[in-house]
């Protein structure tokens, strides 16, 4: 796609209100030639002269509509999409989005790996609609790279604490009956630069490691059973990618046991993406990311826990005192406003719709609180329908901003009854030390120019 | 019901009549097979803290430090204290956390950063880990002894065991009496789902209510970004689509009045490596060989950045190519680059995008 494409803003014009021109913006006369030509049909001259001022910005642009007392050159001047043949069927095997939505990417955060393997791409999530992310967009986080796994030559295999270990092919699972099931994934690091101060200014870098998608697979208990798994007492399941990192983690057994963890092939309708795992990955719903191994070709069941790197060494929570808290994986109730949010700049004064996401580890979404006040006083937003387990829900709540700075919030509940706490309270806990598992109130400042800062307050 | 579908009911239940053990079995029990006792060994690596799964065998600190030196210095350093590409390994215990099991700085919060050795309680995560996956770009390629060994060196380098010490799956265990921060885990929290660990049901830690109307004071701001670092992540203008209730802000530019988001947004595609031309596959080899593990295009890493190589040598295209195949010192620093195993051709191409210029 081409580079540096300059569009026109159509938001300059509000729909169905012309604005009156700057005084000077077409001289008298000026304006006598424009209607003259007009009257004689000379598109032409109208659109040159449409050209040449724009060339003072938008809104000259926005003023020129009154002058010539016509309406929106994007209507009387039928555009080229209008007037000429459309391109072909699959021109592109695989379509992809429009070029003019170029700014919708997955992005590093600068400065906060050293190598773009061990490394993480945020999700843009002020950009998204609904609960679903778009396969491409998803959020990564790599410990070694990622690998476009060959699935003819995949394995899985079970073994471990059971009575017959086994070999999967991608044929044999995929001929087994399956389940789809929507889930969110939160990287247990999403919103850790926050931990002591604000460190990011957009909510694609503050919360982007997050993602929801519709996963299908085989529940992992079903190839468990078939291999004859010892389920009885203290157990646990180790989970192991196929990449060079091999990550491992142990996955609660209560989880596997209620049939919610997947060894999942598919993603959003189609094979799960290389980033994401192509062509098998564990889906643990409500727990951290990191959790999910990609790539997966091995699970096996013992009678202890692993204490594997990323159980040991990282993914585990600093307490004041100096203790960490070993296996936290449960994603509390935690909620964001993605729009307004930080970053941003809010076209006018008047209506907007506050929308964003709000998740539990815990279960479904009970309510969602907006404030518009910094926390002073809240109202209850309008959750979106489907609400699911363990999977993003959309809220919104309607605002007519007066043009006074603003800070908005979110405050979301699961239907364990929790209450997504404010920086305070978990701070209050848990300190300041930690990395993991920041599940706090997330604030934006609204100013007087339409800005939006992302800030803490107290 | 069809005459098809009634005859395989019939069919299934028949089935079952002879043999009732079939009703028990999933209808899909025949797909999978055993796994051979081979195919097992060859992918069941992990090594448990109570050391279930550590093969047998020994290595020393001084075998060690020969092979950390040849290949683990270029990331950790070489006292495993470097944060350049890393967290680093070593620092921060003392031979009081060896004594406690709890490492003191962490409570203290006097240590900047916390190192691998800080906080691992298990040496057997040490163990797993290198034997798993390291070295970074070579992973699985070292064997038991060479990883008795390694770990060795790095816990002679946390003060851990004597220099002369020589570590093995006989020893190990007493190795883990001695780990700095082998007390320093809880698993009091309610963030395991299950009772596996015999913790029974735990309250969430942080217990907030849901208040509605004058819940706080004037809220006062504590924490924003500097308006320095105003333009760090990039333009946010070209972060944010082009139409919606609002715009990205145009970082490269001081804040704004109200309206002055309207107007041109610039779009900027993805960049296309797929559908690219030369220098798209250019990245693409760079990541394929392996080359992106030490030089990043504009970061300087292991090895210099493309971009600051493409400074020195513009249109050097033959100096590169012959470089990058024959590997080499001295130029940048005494990191030594091994020679590559890569086609003339892939080099070339490499080495004509640097000399270009090295555009992402």
């Amino acid at each position: 796609m081409e580079d540096h494409q300059l569009q026109m803003a159509p938001a300059s014009l509000r729909a169905g209100r012309l604005r009156k021109a700057p005084e000077n913006f077409l001289g008298a006369n000026d304006i006598r030639t424009v209607r003259a030509e007009a009257r004689r049909g000379r598109r032409d001259f109208i659109r040159n002269s449409f050209a040449a001022a724009m060339a003072g910005g938008a809104a000259a642009y926005a003023g020129a509509q009154e002058t010539v007392g016509q309406g929106d050159p994007a209507i009387l001047e039928l555009p080229k999409w209008s007037t000429s043949l459309g391109k072909p069927v699959a021109m592109t095997g695989y379509g992809r989005p429009s070029k003019y939505e170029g700014n919708v990417q997955r992005r590093r955060s600068p400065g906060l790996t050293q190598t773009t393997q061990a490394s993480v791409s945020f999700a843009p999530l002020q950009s998204l609609f609904g609960i679903v992310t778009p396969s491409g967009l998803h959020f990564e986080r790599h410990h070694q790279g990622w690998v476009d796994v060959d699935p003819q030559q995949h394995r899985f295999m079970v073994n471990g604490m059971v009575r017959k270990p086994m070999v999967f092919t991608m044929d044999d699972l995929m001929r087994m009956p399956s389940v789809s099931r929507f889930y969110f994934i939160e990287c247990g690091a999403n919103t850790g630069m926050n931990w002591g101060n604000v460190a990011v200014p957009t909510v694609q870098y503050s919360h982007g490691m997050l993602s929801c998608s519709e996963f299908t697979g085989v529940p992992l208990i079903r190839l468990l059973e078939m291999a004859g798994a010892d389920l009885d007492g203290r157990r646990f399941v180790l989970a192991e990618g196929a990449d060079g990192s091999s990550m491992t983690r142990t996955i609660p057994m209560s989880l596997v046991k209620s049939g919610e963890v997947l060894v999942a092939y598919g993603q959003n309708g189609e094979m799960l993406r290389p980033q994401n795992g192509y062509p098998l990955r564990l889906v643990v719903p409500g727990v951290q990311g990191v959790s999910w191994i990609k790539w997966l070709r091995r699970v096996e069941v013992g009678d202890e826990p692993w204490g594997s790197k990323d159980e040991a060494v990282h993914y585990i929570d600093l307490m004041p005192g100096g203790q960490h808290r070993q296996y936290t994986s449960i994603q509390e109730c935690k909620s964001v406003i993605t729009t307004p949010s930080g970053g941003q700049v809010l076209l006018d004064k008047g209506y907007y719709s506050i929308t964003g996401l709000a998740w539990s580890g815990r279960g479904k979404i009970r309510r969602v609180d907006v404030s518009v006040d910094g926390g002073r006083n809240w109202k209850t937003a309008q959750l979106q329908e489907p609400v699911m387990d363990k999977c993003l829900t959309r809220f919104r709540l309607d605002w007519v901003w007066d043009g006074k700075p603003a800070i908005v919030q979110s405050r979301a509940i699961d239907d364990t009854g929790y209450v997504q706490p404010s920086y305070k309270q978990l701070r209050d806990v848990r300190g300041t030390g930690n990395v993991y598992h920041n599940n706090a109130i997330q604030s934006w400042l609204v100013q007087e120019n339409g800005e939006v800062k992302h800030v803490q307050v107290a | 019901m069809s005459r098809l579908r009634s005859a395989l009911a019939v069919a299934a239940l028949a089935g079952a009549l002879a043999s009732p053990s079939v009703l028990a079995q999933p209808a899909w029990e025949d797909l999978g097979r055993a796994a051979t006792d081979a195919e097992v060994q060859a992918w069941d690596i992990d090594v448990r803290p109570d050391f279930t799964g550590l093969p047998a065998g020994s290595g020393s600190v001084d075998d060690g430090m020969d092979l950390w030196e040849e290949t683990c210095t270029v990331c950790h350093g070489i006292f495993g204290e470097s944060n350049a590409i890393f967290t680093p390994l070593i620092g921060g215990t003392t031979a009081e956390d060896v004594e406690s099991g709890h490492v003191g700085s962490l409570a203290r919060g006097d240590h900047p950063g916390a190192t691998t050795f800080m906080k691992v309680p298990t040496i057997s995560t040490i163990w797993d880990y290198i034997y798993r996956a390291m070295p970074w770009d070579h992973p699985k390629s070292l064997s038991p002894d060479d990883v008795y060994a390694v770990t060795a060196y790095l816990l002679n380098l946390a003060d851990i065991v004597p220099a002369d010490f020589e570590l093995s799956n006989d020893n190990i265990a007493e190795v883990q009496e001695k780990m700095p921060n082998r007390n320093g885990m809880t698993l009091e929290h309610a963030m395991w789902p299950g009772n596996e660990f015999g913790t029974g049901y735990i309250k969430p830690d942080v217990q907030a209510e849901a208040c509605m109307e004058n819940c706080a004071d004037e809220p006062q701001i504590t924490s924003e970004i500097p308006e320095t670092e105003r333009n760090t992540w990039g333009n946010l203008r070209e972060q944010n689509r082009s139409v919606g209730p609002q715009r990205g802000a145009d970082t490269t530019r001081p804040e704004g009045k109200l309206g002055d988001a309207r107007g041109p947004v610039k779009v900027v595609g993805p960049k296309d490596r797929a559908a690219g031309g030369a220098s798209a596959r250019a990245l693409e080899l760079i990541q394929e060989s392996g080359c992106a593990a030490c030089h990043g295009v504009v970061r300087t890493m292991i090895g210099p950045a493309y971009v600051d190589i493409a400074k020195r040598y513009p249109g050097g295209v033959d100096y590169l190519t012959g470089r990058i195949i024959s590997g080499g010192s001295g130029d940048w620093g005494d990191v030594q680059m091994p020679p590559q195993d890569i086609s003339e051709a892939d080099a070339r191409l490499i080495a004509e995008w640097i000399a270009a210029g090295a555009e992402e």
